[in-house]
């Protein structure tokens, strides 16, 4: 049995609460910024079902729920009871107090199961998961802020 | 398109590579018409910066016409300083990358910015937080590829583009893009008081310029201090006293000529990969080649010592990791201020663009080289070595050996 993956992080972003609230709210827009995530379908106010890219063309999939949901402060979300994946994550949403826009805390947590798949995830999630997060959090921040974000995938380089 | 990729330490190469195409919506495509050599580049030409990798293209100094937009601009969702940009316009292009609207581009603070290095993270994990994006110079900083090359992809270009007039050639504004603003900004951090002496070390691109820049915001006199008989030259040209920190011994000599008092501030124009003297600059290159040390400090150590109690230390210098031996004691108890950065190139450009075209300043006086693209690897080798009187080099491409 792999051991639980918890992170979290916290990033300023000079946005009004409200727009990242509901920019996150809406679940299948979450994999324009997190990277392992392939789609998100949303089956109803409540429930979704999560794709990620696993290793080799391989997908991993479950559905979740959001368990608790507060207006423009906090989305709370974690995977079904007896899906593949033991996940859950909360966001936060605080105004900052001397008008910088909005800070944004994220905590994750995924319980890897034993056997084939809790390996796959461990492998996804569990190398360096806090600078995954963290790059999760700042591309967020970056299609938020510019509307698009900052990459240099296809660009030219040289043969060496 | 042709393009100088790094390939390793003191190894650069012409290569042929992929055109750059459009990717997000606020990229711009620029044909390159002139772009230059910096000693920043030297940084990575000499191997200092970890995080290049062979194929990498180089440059940060580079202008030239639009070609293409991204279909921000066609939506017509983004402006360029209020004004619209279009195809065949003649812009120049700031080193530094920035977004406009993080909390830093807001406040000024474009090399800042937060939204454009897609590396934050290794930076991070060096330095705490991360600066902006920069083209051309190390994965450290977004590895964007440069503009040493016939065409160049241009991030955030609704931010960072800067139209030029007609009417003013390449040579005179090519500089915009870095060495002007920066010895500007390295001027501005000495926070000059009309008449006051300012004594800057490297008389290298950068150290011309705030030369100029010093007197334009009031110096009395400059000092300014290299080895390298036509930079002195070129420096005394631009009305600094001059010091050969191989003839005479620096320290003792701005005492002296500044009544004991020290230089109201001190500029350090020269960067991590100072020259020594003697045994300091003996451990410092050792330890530097074992990798214990990153960077040699000793014109900042100098400097520091130098400049009279109260005054400002302004570093344009680039480093990049650790230094050692910092005389912290003398920055304290002399209650120094230090300001450095990499320039906010975008803070300067239409105040720079006024002392162009008001007859301030010619910034075309720096070169002395102009080569065709191809002839980049030769353009390092004599920059580098200080061959040939060589003190700015500008590559053409499009242009036949
Ligand atoms: N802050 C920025 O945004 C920014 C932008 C451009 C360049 N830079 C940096 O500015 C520095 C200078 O750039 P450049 O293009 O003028 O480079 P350059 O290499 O042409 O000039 C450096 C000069 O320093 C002189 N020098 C070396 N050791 C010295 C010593 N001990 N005392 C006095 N002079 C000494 C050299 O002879 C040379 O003339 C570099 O570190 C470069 O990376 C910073
Ligand atoms: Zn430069
Ligand atoms: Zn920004």
């Amino acid at each position: 049995m792999s051991k639980p993956i918890s992170v979290r992080k916290t990033l300023t972003i000079n946005r009004p609460v409200a727009e990242l609230y509901r920019f996150w709210h809406n679940f299948e827009a979450l994999p324009h910024f997190m990277k392992h995530l392939k789609e998100v379908k949303v089956y109803d106010d409540k429930r979704s079902h999560w794709i990620t890219s696993g290793p080799l063309d391989s997908t991993i999939e479950w559905d979740a729920e959001i368990i608790e949901d507060r207006d423009n402060e906090l989305i709370a979300w974690r995977s079904v009871a007896g899906a593949d994946v033991d996940h859950s994550g909360v966001v936060r949403f605080r105004p900052t107090p001397n008008d910088r826009g909005t800070e944004v805390n994220v905590v994750t947590e995924y319980n890897p199961p034993a056997g084939a798949i809790g390996d796959a995830i461990a492998k996804l999630f569990g190398e360096s998961p806090d600078q995954q997060l963290g790059d999760d959090l700042r591309r967020f921040k970056m299609l938020m802020e510019t509307g698009e974000i900052a990459t240099t995938e296809g660009q030219p380089k040289g043969h060496s | 398109m042709k393009a100088v990729c790094w390939e390793g330490t003191n190894k650069v190469q012409v290569e042929t590579v992929p055109d750059p195409k459009i990717i997000n919506p606020r990229d711009a495509i620029v044909k390159i018409t002139s772009t230059a050599i910096c000693g920043s580049d030297l940084h990575l030409y000499d191997g200092y910066n970890p995080t290049m990798k062979p194929g990498d293209i180089l440059g940060h100094e580079f202008m030239g016409e639009i070609v293409e937009l991204g279909s921000a601009f066609k939506n017509g969702n983004v402006h360029n300083n209020g004004k619209s940009l279009a195809v065949g316009d003649r812009v120049v292009v700031p080193f530094t990358i920035s977004c406009g609207s993080c909390f830093f581009c807001n406040r000024d603070l474009w090399s800042l910015c937060d939204n454009s290095n897609p590396n934050a993270w290794m930076a991070e994990q060096m330095m705490g937080h991360s600066p902006s994006g920069l083209f051309g110079y190390s994965h450290l900083t977004g590895g964007y590829a440069g503009g040493q090359a016939e065409y160049a992809r241009v991030p955030f270009a609704d931010v960072g583009l800067f139209k030029i007039p007609n009417g003013l050639s390449d040579d005179q504004v090519l500089f915009f893009t870095d060495i002007f603003p920066t010895g500007y900004m390295a001027a501005e951090n000495c926070d000059i008081q009309s008449g006051d002496t300012v004594a800057i070390w490297g008389c290298g691109p950068v150290g011309q310029f705030a030369i100029r820049s010093a007197f334009m915001l009031g110096a009395g006199r400059v000092i300014a201090i290299d080895r390298v008989p036509e930079r002195l030259q070129m420096a005394k040209d631009g009305g600094a006293e001059v010091l050969n920190y191989e003839e005479i011994e620096v320290g003792e000599a701005l005492s002296e000529m500044t009544g004991g008092l020290g230089p109201d501030s001190v500029m350090d124009a020269v960067g991590m990969e100072a020259h020594g003297m003697g045994l300091e600059g003996f451990y410092d290159k050792a330890k530097q080649a074992v990798r214990l040390e990153t960077d040699r400090p000793n014109v900042l150590r100098q400097a520091i010592v130098a400049c009279r109690k109260g005054g400002t230390v302004s570093v344009p210098g680039v480093y990049t990791g650790f230094v050692d031996k910092m005389p912290m004691g003398a920055f304290m108890n002399k209650g120094l201020t230090m300001k450095t950065g990499q320039t906010h190139v975008h803070r300067y450009l239409q105040t720079l663009l006024d002392h162009v075209q008001n007859g301030n300043i010619d910034p075309s006086f720096v070169i002395t080289h102009r080569l065709p693209l191809e002839q980049a690897p030769h353009g390092y080798e004599i920059f580098k070595h200080k061959k040939d009187n060589c003190i700015k080099i500008v590559l053409k491409p499009g242009q036949t050996v």
